[in-house]
């Protein structure tokens, strides 16, 4: 496959891990901002590759992990509602919430349906226009175009029985959150390459310079992450800070400026309740007034609902990098992909998920 | 003033499935005779009786029962009739069986045209006579509207295991080469791929297909085998991870050797799936002594279905019950049971 | 957080009035908005997600980033034989 088979190069990984241990002097900790990233890390063995003073810290920057409970049970309410087709991507059909997922809606007769594309979501509305289509929108910045323009399209040609509910959360307030808490550990990130497909990386100069971190935007396969790492190693080992983009075939410093240009037309910045780690104030996106009559939460009265999160859960602290995931008491006994506590259990990008996948009991190996 | 002599007579020729059609009047001897017969009939199945009687050979029996519920119903590379055929026969000679009989029982949605459900008819008796077994007693019920998705088919079926041969999943020993027949993940990528609202144009076609006369050269040349499975639902991690832990026994796999066609792939990495945890239907995973593997191999290669043979790891005396695969960048990580339905993910 | 998976463009259409295409993922096709690309031409690859081709791929960028770590590594700068380094999690 071009442009990923060139990636997966052992020879090429192989020399690049021979010059992070080069270039590496001392234990730096660094974090991949992005869940896509900490599955490829774990997929492909890359943490037990690296020298043993390098510690990567997962970040949180999946989606699915994230999304408010609140949001879910509300998802699950208005998915449990008769004309309703509720539409998601995969990924939320198994996100717990207090007491059900999506899966246990569709057994109790709702018709909730896994689309691929914001677009299809659209479609399934053109095609059923006597039953309400509510579509999932969760996601970072790559995914906010998407789900944008499915409004923006909505609006155009007058689907009213097409709305969502928005989970849209943004990546640069999460990282100042993380390097301004007292107890931060991280020193250098790996920015999320296909977020900065999206918004460029310009926004990230600011916060390197502030916090006096490097941060290098990074692409997701093996050649890509440790093109990245060690960029990253070789900034903390000069007291560098700044940001130096390691994913130029994709990442660009001004990013998209249609998609950008779209979301800016439909969303705008809100203050942003974060699964596990609270509200973060502007790192979230919400719909803009005009667009008002497509979200599904105003539309079908559920703004009421509010929720509360198992007390055994830590994925709060697995997100900020603070708990490795086999290190909370519950992993891998009340907490398992089939019996998820939290969302880090259940998306296969969920730090906790990952590990649990491919690297419980690696220690017996 | 006249009376009509009679009411209006009901109407007996329907193009779809009726819920007379199951209700053993008239109208299900109609469906016999239009759509089953014509296809299936053999000596056996010709008597109508509500029971086959027949004669095995010697030997132990093997019986297997399985029920077909795929949707959609017709998929690129075949239809459910071939599958619930295929997967019976299959699960028959993994065991190291010769399949015979076999029965097949269908619940038809009302509504289903009798097309449809003759080309599956069809089908079904195409891939029997090709796998050598013949089907030799069914039945046939109907259901309201929605209360299944066009029809459901289960086939039982009988074999007698052939002498000298143990094939066990938990036979496997440390040493062992495990072989896969051929590439992973055909059969669930393509029945995914062409579901609605997943906007696939695929080319990816079904592995469906019967087994029994490559595993039956295969114990011809080398009637050792350990153990044999086929990797259908949970695909080949299933399948490895159901060995090991019978066995006991640890399972070192290597990244790079098990076949995936480029548009299995293709599809897999778009959707964020594993092709180690997508479903086949015409594949074989088989674990023998590491110096029969080269002869196993050369057999599995002479046929279709196995033609993308390939040896994809080894059985180990380290982390019994657990499957690790060694990644080409030398690391291991560890090939646990998928969990459920596989989903296509964004993230 | 995101799966996004080059694929290259082959065919260009308008549906309901937006820009669509249909892009070969190493021999599988699917649908892609391309209203964030309006620039690309049939035969370039695209990184898709969620059903939108968010970038085309810099091939220039991608083939000179190559060359440079080959060149790098060819020059001997450092040592080829080494073994790569092994540690176990614990």
């Amino acid at each position: 496959m071009k442009y990923i088979d060139e990636y997966r190069d052992p020879k090429l990984a192989r020399q690049l891990l021979q010059e992070i241990s080069r270039k590496t002097t001392r234990h730096w900790t660094i974090m991949e901002i992005c869940g896509g990233q900490t599955h490829s890390i774990l997929r492909n063995g890359i943490d037990q590759l690296l020298p043993a003073e390098i510690e990567l810290v997962h970040g949180p920057g999946c989606p699915v992990c994230v999304t408010p409970l609140e949001s879910i049970e509300r998802a699950l309410a208005i998915a449990s509602q008769n004309n309703v087709i509720f539409t998601s991507f995969g990924d939320m059909l198994r996100v717990p919430g207090n007491s059900k997922d999506l899966f246990m809606v569709r057994s109790e007769g709702g018709d909730v349906r896994i689309v691929f594309s914001p677009l299809d979501a659209l479609q399934i509305a053109r095609d059923n226009p006597s039953k309400e289509v509510v579509f999932l929108a969760v996601g970072f910045e790559t995914t906010a175009p998407a789900n944008a323009m499915a409004v923006y399209q909505a609006a155009r040609e007058g689907i009213g029985n097409f709305s969502v509910i928005v989970s849209q959360v943004l990546v640069p307030p999460a990282m100042r959150a993380i390097l301004s808490s007292p107890d931060n550990r991280v020193q250098g990130f790996l920015a999320a390459g296909h977020v900065c497909a999206v918004m460029g990386y310009s926004e990230y100069e600011p916060i390197a310079e502030e916090f006096n971190v490097p941060i290098v935007p990074t692409g997701f396969e093996p050649v890509d992450l440790l093109a990245g790492i060690l960029k990253t190693v070789e900034m903390l080992e000069e007291g560098k800070a700044g940001v130096v983009n390691r994913y130029g075939r994709v990442v660009s410093r001004e990013g998209n400026p249609a998609a950008r240009k779209i979301i800016g037309k439909v969303f705008e910045v809100t203050d942003r309740q974060w699964r596990g780690i609270g509200t973060i104030l502007g790192s979230g996106l919400g719909l803009r007034k005009e667009f008002e009559g497509f979200d599904a939460e105003k539309k079908f009265g559920v703004i009421h609902i509010v929720a509360t999160e198992s007390p055994l859960c830590m994925s709060g602290s697995v997100l900020q990098g603070k708990l490795k995931p086999d290190a909370c008491p519950a992993f891998g006994r009340e907490c398992t992909p089939a019996h998820p506590l939290g969302a880090t259990m259940v998306s296969s990008e969920g730090a906790c998920a990952a590990y649990y996948n491919y690297h419980r009991n690696v220690t017996a190996l | 003033m006249s009376i009509s002599p009679a009411c209006p007579a009901p109407i007996q020729q329907h193009e779809t499935v009726q819920m007379a059609h199951g209700a053993g009047g008239r109208l299900s001897q109609a469906l016999m005779q239009r759509v089953f017969m014509p296809h299936l009939s053999n000596a056996f199945l010709d008597q109508l009786d509500d029971q086959a009687k027949f004669d095995l050979p010697a030997g132990r029996t093997a019986f297997t029962t399985d029920t077909y519920v795929v949707s959609p119903v017709f998929f690129p590379g075949g239809n459910i009739g071939e599958l619930a055929v295929h997967g019976t026969v299959n699960d028959l000679a993994v065991g190291g069986a010769r399949p015979f009989y076999l029965s097949a029982g269908f619940v038809l949605e009302e509504g289903l045209p009798l097309t449809e459900l003759e080309t599956i008819v069809r089908s079904m008796a195409e891939a029997a006579r090709k796998a050598g077994v013949m089907i030799v007693t069914g039945d046939t019920k109907v259901v309201g509207k929605g209360q299944c998705d066009k029809l459901f088919i289960n086939t039982s079926g009988i074999g007698i295991v052939r002498e000298g041969i143990s094939v066990s999943c938990r036979n496997l020993q440390t040493g062992d080469s495990i072989i896969l027949s051929g590439s992973v993940g055909d059969h669930g990528m393509a029945i995914m791929t062409s579901r609605e609202g997943l906007s696939f144009q695929s080319s990816i076609t079904s592995d469906t297909a019967a087994l029994n006369a490559m595993i039956e050269a295969i114990l011809d040349a080398v009637p050792s085998v350990h153990a044999m499975r086929d990797p259908t639902r949970g695909g080949v991690a299933a399948t490895l991870n159901e060995l090991a832990v019978s066995s006991s026994a640890g399972i070192e796999i290597r990244e790079g050797t098990i076949p995936v066609k480029p548009d299995v792939r293709g599809a897999c990495e778009l959707l964020g799936i594993d092709p180690l945890h997508v479903a086949n239907e015409g594949k074989l995973v088989l674990s023998a002594a590491a110096e029969d593997a080269a002869k196993v191999i050369e057999v599995m290669r002479s046929f279709e279905c196995g033609r993308d043979a390939a040896v994809i790891g080894s059985v180990v005396g380290d982390h019994p019950g657990m499957v690790v695969m060694r990644t080409a960048f030398g690391s291991r990580r560890v090939i646990d049971l998928p969990l459920g339905e596989q989903l296509p993910r964004i993230c | 957080m995101c799966l996004a998976i080059p694929g290259k463009l082959i065919e260009i259409s308008i549906e309901n009035g937006l820009k669509m295409g249909v892009v070969d993922v190493n021999g599988s096709k699917t649908r892609a908005c391309l209203e964030y690309v309006p620039d690309i031409q049939a035969g370039q690859y695209t990184i898709i997600h969620a059903g939108f081709a968010l970038k085309i791929i810099d091939e220039e960028e991608a083939a000179e980033s190559l060359k440079l770590w080959q060149e790098i590594f060819e020059s001997g700068a450092f040592d080829h034989d080494g073994e790569i380094p092994y540690t176990v999690i614990t």
